[in-house]
């Protein structure tokens, strides 16, 4: 093979975000927020618990005639200011939660499919028994027994995903450690360790990667949730789900309030989707 | 001249990827004449299943016809309706696909799945189809029409799926059948009598045939003309006879000169390799696309214009440019050099036994009293490995033989017997009890070369790595050990680079070899190291393997259910069936009577280049499960020297000749001579 | 067959046993909560004690144990400390109330997403299935209280065409339950689509498929006798995987529009800190998820006769 067909089977990064602009799309849509959270208190036109005009109307001015682009809530705080910090909460949340059941979950996935007997038997009961609960249950119950909290969101969101994502890796790794290169390491003498995560981890990456992004969305959904159900992130910290909760019944009078955390949460939520789909094709297409 | 049946003018079929077009059939012309039965044979990637697609018209996705015509009874098939296109469809022209399997509808039942046919081509429904369907799966040797009829497909074996599937082809009496390697994944038994079968229908119902596969031999027992297919294109057509016995196109001859002959071994005629690898279709030479691996091929000549397809004598055509010049006929075989003279024992297996316990799903498994199902998939297994020579181990699948490697190995622990390496018992000791030392001595070369190397990894890291953990090699140590291999396995330093999925299968089979060899081992288990590579690249990988094995002295333990392969590579025959040893001898001993009636089937069903009669049917049926072994001597259900009720009660004792022929049969050797003798005179 | 059924039936069996012993750990380990929720958290150490002792909780673990379990199976969780009333008198009229949403709901999601994705995944790559593909990324990005809050905005604000709150308070009111359903069909159908579509796809690219249009097979032959039967499996087994993600929705559809069904009791219950009643609302979630579980395995095998054979093996 010569190098220019080298070169044509092993695609460049660029080359592959020009095969998929539905991954272009999820990315640039992730990287406005991110953007977004980490120069929050440079953009934000207002800090975010000041309290200002109650029930501003968007485009509405304060008394001293700085400019209220998406309105104000019922405290009079700026909602787009909200929305600036807002995301700085689920995009620390998310991506922390999500992680936290990563590694749980690929841990046990990688001993449960690559032991297997007793101790697959033992693990995949707990995911059974976990996932025998509906989510929003789990996270209700969880929530009562040990109050509202940023790390008792994460505890509760590591619990209830870990088993899903375990189950995703066990069913990879029960593919995967029958292959060749896994008996030829054992042959060579590796320890267990190395041949879980050197020789099985890396070719689980694919489904893994499309799966977190897809979860990374779903947490997402599921901390908004928790927000707008009142079990959320304690206020005054602003967050999406929160102010949606705080603005829901003035929603028949003053959407806005809730209209824009709305559209905000949504569109993350879009982002992760799309890339997760672009990340599938592109899969899809080697 | 009467009209063909069927006939290719200058058919051309590009698929449309990334890369833009990739021409997969380059300007075929072909010619079949009613009940003529005509092979085409190439390797992976040639365009030959691409052709029967094209004339069926069902180039799914990106495929195109990009020129040519297909013409079936005088009518070109581009300018029929949609609806003409399904008339013809199973009822003028029937395929029967690999992999019988995925090809029946996993929810319906056979007899749907046939008299759907009926139904839609000659309007036949209720008992009269039901009747004809069985009729049929009677036609095709089903031992059960009625049970098979209600069965579902997972509910009979493989060999009867595909002929379940032939079967399907032939219900509305097709004009024109064509076969796309239809008996990849069947054991050789079976595989023979399926072969046997479509020869005998295509003669009884006067079908013409079209068979696809990359198997020579197997295309010689059943057409009248073959068509060799290089890169898209066809090289040599012929009468089958001609082809074989004197093939023109270098191509041909490399591909008739890498298979093993059955009854010649490594000594008294070497494989000749084909060179290089087959190109994709981006990177076809300039000129003659077989050029750059042709041994006649001519500076200025062959690379300058590319070869037209001219006639040679009565019904033959070739491709080359230098076909006038060439010496019709097969390139002389190079003497081998003899093994050196053997030394000792180095693996001493003893009433070695393996069981697998399956565990009921669920929680039951995990129920004290809950009955595991046992399967013996080694059953007190007894033989010798002289060092330095080379033992292999034949039989079909399911008989034990890449259990044993496992356990050989370390991969599995035995449930019984000894495995004695170096005077250390090795069958309790799994690989995580094993010591480096251990692990260095004793290494493997595994099946399939797709998943034999991480995808993860460059490949010279992971040889690198192997040097590191069993020699303890440092950095720059490690670095000229991988040279030094890469040299030995001829391949350029430039490969330790790339990724597993930037090589060819054998070059990925290669590195395989180079890996088991990193740390001088005495002991290499090769587990069917070539059996999913193409011909001509096989040969090339057989030889490398016995070199290696020959410049170190290796002893080499050889699974594979290729005899031919085994004739020419091992010096030591171990023959197995259902989880027991059926014989074991020297290669000579083995191939020649007196030998058990298993080998004898095996043998048999060997397809053989030289033999235009080997049609006789060896065994009928199929291996039984061995979760419900037969009692007495397992090959007795399918024995055709079966003497009585002697072999369903008692295990045959084995019987040894002073000379250490072995065989577990209750037929004394000598009167299997007598009756083996007869048979082939 | 009847032992796929066994089998199945002991597992739910079985995690349903795992299940109640895990939710009596949660909420009856340590009593003084259990107390402290019982009477409210300004009530006295003492008047917990009697409360306490009075309800057997002094007595050994595994007495205690079984009492609640015999109470879960009798289906006497006890009193409501929000309504004053036994729990199981709550409970009824509020399950009846959110089956009524989820029956209309799956009386649309069904029919609209298997259509949809069949259609799709028939002509992979076509303009539809890309139409298709589209909105359903779109609408699954939609959180349900984000769909709730912007179709109410669109709906009740702008155009006026729908009430705002589905109370029924003037009795039952079909008008009431259109926006809760369209917003958990919102977030459902698109993935439910996007499985089917996938499964057809998958189904229309098998050799069976490909064999069955070589015997000259017509296409909508080829389609509803070989490719319907085998695509629909997936989408099934979602579907009745649905209850435990249904759940979800309806407890914030149900929030929102304030309506009186079992998802918004249940976080009535938690937000209250009643604890009976939140034991049986979570018992009879997980029963329910349980349940429709076991009724897919069952009817995967059903659908499925590769796996039938396998069980009865």
């Amino acid at each position: 093979m010569t190098d220019a067909t080298k070169a044509q089977t092993t695609p460049t990064l660029r080359s592959l975000l020009a095969e998929s602009p539905i991954l272009i799309a999820g990315l640039s849509i992730l990287g406005f927020w991110l953007m977004v959270a980490i120069l929050a208190p440079w953009i934000a036109p207002f800090r975010p618990n000041e309290n200002l005009v109650p029930m501003a109307l968007p485009g509405q001015r304060t008394p001293d005639g700085r400019l209220m682009l998406l309105g104000a809530d019922h405290l009079g705080r700026d909602v787009l200011s909200r929305i600036i910090y807002g995301g700085r909460t689920v995009l620390t949340y998310a991506p922390l939660a999500t992680l936290c059941a990563y590694s749980v979950g690929v841990t046990l996935g990688l001993i449960a499919g690559y032991k297997g007997r007793w101790i697959d038997e033992l693990l995949s009961r707990f995911a059974d028994l976990v996932l025998a609960f509906p989510v929003i249950v789990l996270y209700i119950v969880i929530i009562q027994k040990f109050g509202a909290s940023g790390l008792n969101i994460l505890i509760a969101v590591t619990l209830a995903s870990s088993p899903g994502i375990m189950r995703l890796v066990r069913g990879v790794v029960l593919d995967l450690r029958t292959r060749a290169y896994v008996s030829a390491a054992q042959m060579r003498g590796e320890s267990t360790f190395y041949i879980l995560f050197v020789e099985i981890l890396p070719n689980a990456r694919g489904p893994l990667i499309v799966d977190a992004c897809l979860r990374l969305g779903y947490v997402t959904i599921t901390i908004g949730t928790l927000g707008f159900l009142g079990l959320g992130i304690p206020p005054p910290t602003p967050d999406w789900g929160s102010m949606i909760n705080e603005s829901r019944h003035f929603a028949l009078v003053f959407p806005h309030m809730a209209v824009f955390p709305c559209l905000a949460v949504s569109s993350l939520v879009l982002g992760f989707n799309l890339i997760a789909d672009g990340l599938r094709e592109l899969s899809l297409a080697d | 001249m009467t009209e063909p049946l069927l006939q290719l003018d200058g058919l051309s079929v590009s698929y449309r990827t990334r890369r833009g077009p990739v021409p997969a059939v380059v300007d075929v012309s072909l010619r079949l004449n009613r009940g003529e039965s005509l092979g085409l044979v190439g390797e992976s990637g040639c365009g030959k299943s691409t052709i029967a697609f094209a004339i069926m018209r069902w180039l799914a996705g990106r495929g195109q016809i990009v020129g040519g015509r297909v013409l079936f009874e005088g009518r070109d098939m581009a300018g029929i309706s949609r609806e003409e296109l399904r008339r013809i469809r199973g009822k003028r022209i029937a395929m029967v696909f690999q992999e019988a399997m995925s090809a029946l509808n996993p929810c319906l039942t056979i007899g749907a799945q046939l008299t759907e046919v009926l139904k839609f081509h000659e309007n036949v429904v209720g008992p009269g189809a039901e009747r004809r369907a069985k009729d049929m799966l009677a036609e095709v040797r089903i031992p059960d029409p009625d049970r098979v009829f209600r069965a579902f497909p997972h509910e009979i074996s493989g060999g009867q799926q595909q002929r379940v599937v032939i079967a399907m082809a032939l219900l509305a009496n097709p004009a024109l059948l064509l076969l796309d390697e239809p008996t990849t994944g069947l054991d050789v038994t079976v595989e023979a009598s399926v072969v046997r079968l479509i020869a005998e229908i295509s003669r009884r119902f006067g079908t013409s045939l079209l068979y696809i596969s990359h198997n020579l031999a197997l295309i010689s027992r059943v057409c009248e003309r073959i068509a060799v297919m290089y890169a898209g294109e066809i090289v040599e057509e012929g009468p089958t006879r001609r082809i074989l016995t004197a093939p023109i196109h270098p191509y041909t001859r490399g591909l008739i000169r890498c298979l093993p002959e059955s009854g010649a071994d490594k000594i008294a005629r070497p494989l000749s390799p084909i060179p290089g690898q087959i190109p994709a279709p981006w990177e076809r030479a300039a000129g003659c696309f077989f050029q750059p691996r042709c041994g006649y091929a001519r500076d200025g000549l062959c690379d300058a214009s590319h070869p037209p397809l001219i006639g040679y004598g009565k019904g033959s055509t070739v491709r080359c440019l230098r076909a006038s010049e060439i010496e019709p006929g097969r390139i002389d075989a190079v003497a081998g050099e003899a093994p050196p003279a053997a030394d000792g024992v180095a693996v001493s297996v003893d009433r070695l036994s393996k069981d697998y316990r399956l565990t009921p799903p669920g929680l039951r498994g995990l129920l004290p009293f809950a009955d595991p199902l046992r399967i013996r998939a080694n059953d007190h297994l007894t033989f010798n490995a002289a060092s330095g020579r080379t033992l292999a181990i034949v039989g079909e699948s399911g008989c034990g033989k890449s259990t044993f490697a496992r356990v050989l190995t370390g991969l599995e622990r035995a449930t019984g017997g000894r495995i004695e390496v170096a005077g250390t018992d090795l069958a309790q000791l799994s690989v995580i009890d094993r010591s480096r030392e251990q692990l260095r001595a004793l290494q493997m070369v595994f099946q399939n070369p797709d998943e034999t190397l991480n995808p993860s990894y460059r490949v010279g890291r992971q040889i690198a790595r192997v040097a590191s953990r069993l020699l303890g090699l440092g950095r720059r140590e490690r670095a000229q050990r991988v040279r030094d291999l890469f040299a030995e396995i001829r391949l350029p330093a430039g490969i330790a680079d790339r990724k597993p999925r930037h090589l060819s299968g054998g070059q990925k089979q290669r590195i395989a070899i180079a890996r088991a060899f990193v740390g001088n081992p005495e002991i290499v288990v090769a587990d069917e190291p070539v059996s999913a590579l193409d011909v001509s690249v096989r040969a090339a990988v057989t030889q490398l393997l016995m070199e290696i094995q020959r410049a170190h002295g290796t002893t080499l333990i050889l699974i594979s259910h290729d005899l031919a392969l085994v004739r020419y590579v091992a010096d030591t025959v171990v023959v197995m069936y259902l989880g027991q040893v059926m014989e074991v001898g020297t290669t000579s001993q083995v191939f020649s009577a007196p030998h058990h009636p298993y080998t004898e089937a095996l043998l048999a069903a060997q397809p053989k280049l030289e033999d235009d009669r080997g049609l006789h049917a060896p065994v009928e049926g199929e291996t039984p499960s061995p979760l419900d072994p037969p009692q007495g001597c397992p090959f007795h259900t399918r024995c055709p020297r079966k003497v009585g009720t002697i072999c369903e009660i008692s295990r045959p004792s084995e019987q040894v000749t002073p000379a250490g022929h072995r065989m577990a049969c209750h037929i004394p050797m000598d009167e299997l001579v007598r009756a083996q003798e007869r048979a082939t005179t | 067959m009847a032992r796929l059924i066994a089998q199945r039936l002991f597992n739910s069996a079985v995690s349903i046993a795992l299940v109640s012993i895990a939710l009596f750990l949660i909420f009856e380990l340590s009593p003084e909560t259990v107390a402290a929720d019982a009477l409210g958290q300004y009530s006295t150490r003492e008047q917990r004690d009697l409360w306490l002792a009075a309800n057997g909780y002094f007595e050994p673990m595994h007495v205690r144990f079984l009492d609640w379990v015999r109470r879960c199976v009798t289906g006497e969780f006890g009193q409501s400390r929000l309504y004053n009333r036994p729990v199981s008198d709550v409970l009824g009229p509020r399950l009846a109330a959110s089956a009524t949403l989820a029956a209309l709901f799956f009386s649309v999601l069904i029919p609209l997403s298997l259509g949809l994705g069949i259609a799709a995944g028939m002509r992979e790559g076509s303009m539809l299935d890309r139409g298709i593909s589209f909105a359903s990324i779109l609408t699954t990005s939609v959180p349900p209280f984000a769909s709730a809050v912007l179709l109410t905005a669109i709906f009740v604000f702008w155009l006026g065409l729908l009430p705002g709150t589905s109370s029924m308070v003037d009795g039952f009111r079909w008008k009431e339950l259109i926006l809760p359903a369209a917003v958990l069909l919102l977030y459902d159908f698109g993935y439910l689509a996007r499985i089917t579509r996938a499964s057809m796809a998958d189904v229309m690219q098998t050799a069976y498929i490909r064999t069955a249009a070589l015997k000259g097979l017509p296409d909508w032959w080829i389609i509803f006798r070989h490719a319907l039967r085998n695509a629909l499996i997936p989408p099934f087994t979602v579907i009745m995987l649905q209850i435990n993600w249904l759940i979800g929705g309806v407890v914030v559809v149900e929030f929102f529009f304030a309506y009186k069904g079992f998802g918004s009791l249940i976080l009535e219950a938690s937000l209250t800190h009643d604890l009976f009643l939140l034991q049986a609302c979570t018992a009879v979630s997980v029963l329910l998820a349980v349940g429709t579980q076991t009724i897919a395995d069952i009817g995967y095998g059903l659908l499925n006769p590769r796996i039938r054979v396998a069980a009865a093996k």
